[in-house]
Parts: C-alpha cells; structure tokens; sequence
C-alpha cells in the first residue's frame, strides 16, 4: 500500500519557557490514509487547533514525527516546509478567510499563483473549473466580500483544492454557517473526497457531522482518547441527525 | 490580473488600491515633499547660476599677472640689514606674452585667452573729469572671455584707432553720448582723443562706471606699454575647474594666476553654505517623508495580518511576504515623486509669473530639468522602499498561526 498521506508518532507540542512550560499534546500517533474523511472532535482547550497547525506545517512539533504525503518534515527549512504547505495541504477555515481584495476566481487560483510566481491561463481555467463545481461558476469576477457566507466558503473550498492536495484540513468549515448552508457545504466537501480521493481532516463541534465522516478521532487533554469508525464507513447511509454510537 | 505582472506585484498593488484612502493619503504626503525638494533644488541651482553668471559677467575666469617683483638685499647675513623695504609694483608687460598665449590656446580646458593691456588713466570731457580703468583689447578674443558685445547699451563694440567704448554710468558723469568724443590721459601722461563708438552694461554698476574700452594698440600707447600687455584673461569650459587650472599656470609659467574662485572667496563661501545648508534642509523632508511611508506601512501590515497569514497559509514564504511590503513602500515612493514633480513644475510657472524684474522679464531663468525629476522619481523610490524595510520584516516575520487566529 502507498504511503499515508498523514503519519504522526509521538507528536508533542509544549509552550512557554522552562520554567513556566506546559504541555498541550502528550503524544499523538495518527496514520490518515489516502481517501480518507475524518473528524477530528473534543472539547475546547484539548489541542484541536494546535495538532491542526502543526499538522498544516503553520507550528513546529516539540518532540515527535511528522511525515506528510511521505515527507519527513523534520528537517525541513521555513522555505520548504512553505512550499511542502502549498503544494499538498489545503486548508478550509472558520471564517472563510479570502482576501477581500480579490475577485473569487482570483482567491480560487492564488495558490497557484504564489507557487507559479506569475499569472497564466491556465491557472484561471483551473478556477473557473474548481468554481464551477463549488456552484458560483457565475460568480466568478466579484469580489470576495460581496459574496454569502456560504459562498465565500464555498469558495475557500474550491481554493483548497487549486493545487489537487493530498490532504484538505478544514478548521470548523461550517462553524458559521447556518444549518442549510452547513448541509451544502459539508455535502460538498464529501462529494470532492468521494470524486477526486482527497483525504479530508475536519475539526468540528457538530456531532451530527462527525457522524458523516468515515472516522471519528476523539481528543481530549492532548491525547487520543478514541479512534473508531462510523456507520458511514461500515457502508450504511448515515441517517440524518440521528446516528448511533458504535462503540 | 495583468498577466506580465509577478504575483508580489499584483498583491502590493492591491493592497494599495484596497486601502484607497490611505494610499492617496501618503502619496500626497510624499508628493509634497518631493514638490518641495524639487522646487528647492531648481530655484537654488537658477538661483545660483544666476549669481555666478552675473559676477562673472564682468570677470575673466582667470586672470594672469606679471609676477611681483621683489627686492633683495645685496648682502646676507651677519651684520647685514635686515630691513628690506618692499618694493612698489609697476605696471609691467607680461614677458613673451605672444608665446605664452598660442600656448594657453593649445589647452583643452581653456575656452578662450584674451590678451589685455590695462592700466588707470583719466578721461576728460569738457569740466568732468573720471578716474577710469583703461582696457586695451583685441575685441573678438575678450569677447569670447567677457561678453561685452551682448550687453551693448547703445552703439556699436568698435575700438578701432580713436575709437573707445565705455560705460553707461561713465557715460552719464561725462555727459557724453555715442558719437561724442573724450579725452584719455594715462599716467605718464599720454593723452589721446577719442569717439564713443558704444555704451555697455554689465550690470555691476562699479563696472560700468569705470572701465574704458580701447583696441589694444591704444591702450599700449596710452599705458606706455608698448608691445606689451600687462594681464591675460581667461575663459574656462568649466568654471569649477578655475582653481585648479589657475595653479597650473601659475607652476608653468611663473605668473600670478588669480582664478575667479579666490578673487570672489567669499562669495563662493557662500554659494556654498547655501548649498550645504539646502542639502540639509533636502536630507530632512526626505527623512520625514520616509517615516510617514514607514507609519503608513506599519498600519497596514497590522491591519492585514489576516490576510498575510492565509497567503503564508497558502505556500507564500517570507521573502514573497517582505517583497510584497518594499513594492508596496516603492509605489509609493515613485507615484509620490510623480505628482511631486508635477507639483513642482506647477510652482516653478507660479514663480516665473510672479518673480519678474521691473520691466517685466523674468527675474532668472529657471525650469525643472528632466534629470532632476529622474533623480526625484529614482531617489523617492528607494526612499520608499527603505522605509518599507521595517514593515517589511514584520509583515515576514508574522506568525500565521497567530495571524489567521487573531
């Protein structure tokens, strides 16, 4: 089999000085595999958002492995830890976080942008593409702030996807979205998993989301404390709002 | 998206078009300072030319002299006297003057050498009578040394045997006209009658007062210097060079060499301290100038620290980061300098309006020269992007973890 797309061993994050330092992650192991759509759940404070960053290559881990898409990473410089970031992780965030200076399909095609250096063709092809199937290929040309909600994170998506990542982390992608909204945009990012095999880390507080992932990892005080499937993955069609425990 | 433009051009100039406000803000701010450096400059650099061409109007660039002479004692040493009294100076012929001059004309700093034969004398007309400078002169060369044929008041550059040209304030003292004659006695007492054949005016009103033209061959005669001449007047491609040239000849030749530079000391003392002090006041607003693009910036990364973490976010490295912050700090800088320019030009026309003589003539020529503009743009752009190099950093340095959070 290929390599996973996520291995992590022993992963640890500390902060603050000697003295003063505390521990938020005691020790992650995780292996995520190709095509892979997990949840990643607990309460606040547990170390969600920081095995995220460390994940997307945003935090160095204190202590630990962390190999990407088969990249060892511990080795690497800012420059290329940046590139490694750029060119097999996409990230869908709470807030949308466009740039509102940009038309969508300039938002869609930037990182391209960023890791061609200049402007071509192409480039916006792809993002025509990638809008079309996000649903706003008529929302091309306008500006970032002047789209809903739901759009603008219909539009992170499709710009999460420019570069065809291997792994899609999405920090609470529907955290802000009202329950209509959050079913399109969570069918959405199903249908991309499905369509194009990209593995999906989503960090959510919605238990009936995580319900609709193939696995749920639980997370509590920086530890795993449960890692199991769900009835998605066992190939039952997940019943609305109601999914049963499978423990 | 221009599809020419690198990615951290297309981002800087976004930025600054999105902070519409802001941007306009400084460029304005920028622009009224290079306005001000630029005016600045062209004004003093009119200013000063003006200065210079009007106190060398009447002035060679370099003035050769006959050296001293001096007295030695006979005896030296024990017992002998000790007190030798200085001689007194006579008005003497350069030697081999002939020579000297087709060799001067063979140096390629040298725009023209005018031989002179000069001296005092008085001029008499009717009961006025005036201590006057005599000048003996070969008109075509001293022409090209001082431009007495283009400051003509009246009459004609003609001295032609019994013929003289003089002052417009001469003129008025004796009562006399063009076509009148005076009476030019020398020293020695050689006198000569001659025809006003012009009036000049080289604008210094001591000059005008004083000096008398004659051809060389009379002057000769009337200073009792016959064949001979007493100065050799100089002029310079360069005129900064005087000095230099001036001491040149003075170790070639043995003459006293007096460039304009030493003769006017303090006036370019001042010139000087005027530039000097202009250089300053210039160092200043390009310095206050800098801080505002550098505060301007400093706003603007925090404000969009958001946006920089999701591009680092998105695989943009630092350096892309720090290049989209220096362009940014460029722009403004070269468009700054632009409408500075303008600005310029525009107060340049004002003044011209404005500052004129009595008789409605500008009072000195300046305009804004095309290199000047191209310093300012260039200078201002890298004033820019020197202030920039601070916000720059940040902006690099920026966590994202910390930026897309907050």
């Amino acid at each position: 089999m290929a390599d996973p797309v996520l291995h992590l061993e022993g992963l640890r994050k500390r902060y603050g000085s000697a003295d003063t330092e505390y521990e938020v992650l005691h020790g992650i192991d995780l292996r995520l595999e190709r095509g892979e759509f997990a949840a990643l759940i607990g309460p606040s404070g547990s170390g969600k958002s920081t095995l995220l960053n460390l994940i997307g290559l945003l935090d160095r881990p204190s202590a630990g492995r962390l190999v990407i898409d088969g990249a060892e990473t511990a080795t690497l410089d800012d420059t290329a830890l940046t590139r490694l970031r750029g060119e097999r992780i996409g990230f869908v965030f709470q807030h949308h976080h466009l740039i509102p200076a940009f038309s969508a399909e300039e938002n869609v095609a930037m990182p391209l942008l960023i890791a061609r250096g200049r402007p071509d063709a192409a480039m916006f092809e792809r993002a025509g593409e990638l809008l079309g199937r996000v649903g706003l290929a008529d929302r091309r040309r306008q500006l970032a702030n002047r789209l809903s909600g739901g759009q603008q994170q219909r539009v992170a998506i499709a710009r999460a996807l420019a570069m065809s990542p291997a792994l899609v982390l999405a920090d609470e992608p529907t955290g802000n979205l009202d329950t209509h909204s959050a079913d399109e945009v969570f069918a959405l990012l199903r249908e991309v998993n499905r369509q194009l095999g990209t593995s999906f880390l989503i960090v959510t507080h919605d238990p009936r989301l995580a319900h609709r992932c193939d696995r749920i990892i639980e997370l509590v005080d920086g530890r795993i404390v449960s890692d199991r499937p769900t009835e998605v993955a066992a190939g039952r069609s997940p019943v609305e709002g109601s999914a049963e425990e499978t423990e | 998206m221009k599809s020419w433009m690198p990615f951290e051009w297309i981002a800087a100039l976004r930025f600054l078009q999105e902070g519409r406000m802001q941007s306009l803000l400084i460029i304005v701010g920028v622009g009224v300072g290079v306005a001000v450096i630029v005016f600045m400059s062209a004004l003093l650099s009119g200013l000063q030319a003006n200065l210079v061409r009007r106190t060398l109007s009447s002035q060679a660039h370099i003035v050769l002299l006959p050296a001293e002479e001096v007295a030695r004692p006979q005896v030296a040493g024990e017992g002998a006297l000790n007190r030798v009294q200085k001689q007194a100076q006579r008005l003497r012929s350069i030697d081999q003057w002939q020579q000297l001059r087709a060799r001067l004309e063979g140096w390629p700093e040298i725009a023209a050498v005018s031989p002179v034969a000069s001296g005092p004398a008085f001029a008499v007309r009717g009961d006025a009578s005036k201590a006057v400078t005599l000048l003996g002169i070969e008109p075509a060369g001293y022409n090209r040394v001082v431009d007495l044929a283009g400051r003509l008041a009246a009459g004609a550059l003609r001295v032609g045997a019994g013929e003289t040209v003089i002052g417009i304030e001469l003129a008025k003292d004796l009562g006399a006209e063009v076509g009148d004659k005076l009476r030019l006695t020398g020293a020695e007492g050689q006198a000569e009658t001659l025809t006003v054949t012009g009036l000049f005016d080289l604008g210094n009103k001591g000059v005008n007062a004083r000096n008398v033209y004659v051809g060389l061959r009379t002057g000769q005669t009337l200073l009792d210097l016959v064949g001979g001449v007493s100065n050799i007047d100089l002029a310079l491609h360069d005129l900064d060079e005087a000095e230099d040239v001036a001491q040149r000849i003075a170790a070639e030749s043995g003459l006293i060499a007096d460039s304009w530079i030493r003769t006017n000391a303090q006036f370019v003392t001042a010139l000087t301290s005027q530039r000097v002090s202009s250089d300053v006041i210039r160092f200043f607003i390009a310095l206050s100038v800098s801080f505002g693009i550098a505060s301007v910036l400093v706003v603007s990364v925090v404000q969009r620290s958001k946006e920089i973490g999701i591009l680092r976010a998105m695989g943009a490295t630092q350096a892309q980061m720090r290049r989209i912050f220096l362009l940014q700090g460029g722009i403004v800088g070269f468009l700054g300098s632009l409408l500075g320019s303008a600005l310029a030009w525009s107060f340049l026309m004002l003044w011209r309006m404005l500052a004129r003589n009595p008789d409605g003539t500008p009072l000195f020529d300046i305009g804004v020269e095309p290199a000047l503009v191209a310093i300012a743009a260039g200078g201002a752009s890298v004033v820019g992007i020197l202030a920039a190099l601070l916000p720059a950093r940040r902006a690099a340095r920026l966590d994202p973890v910390v930026a897309i959070r907050g």
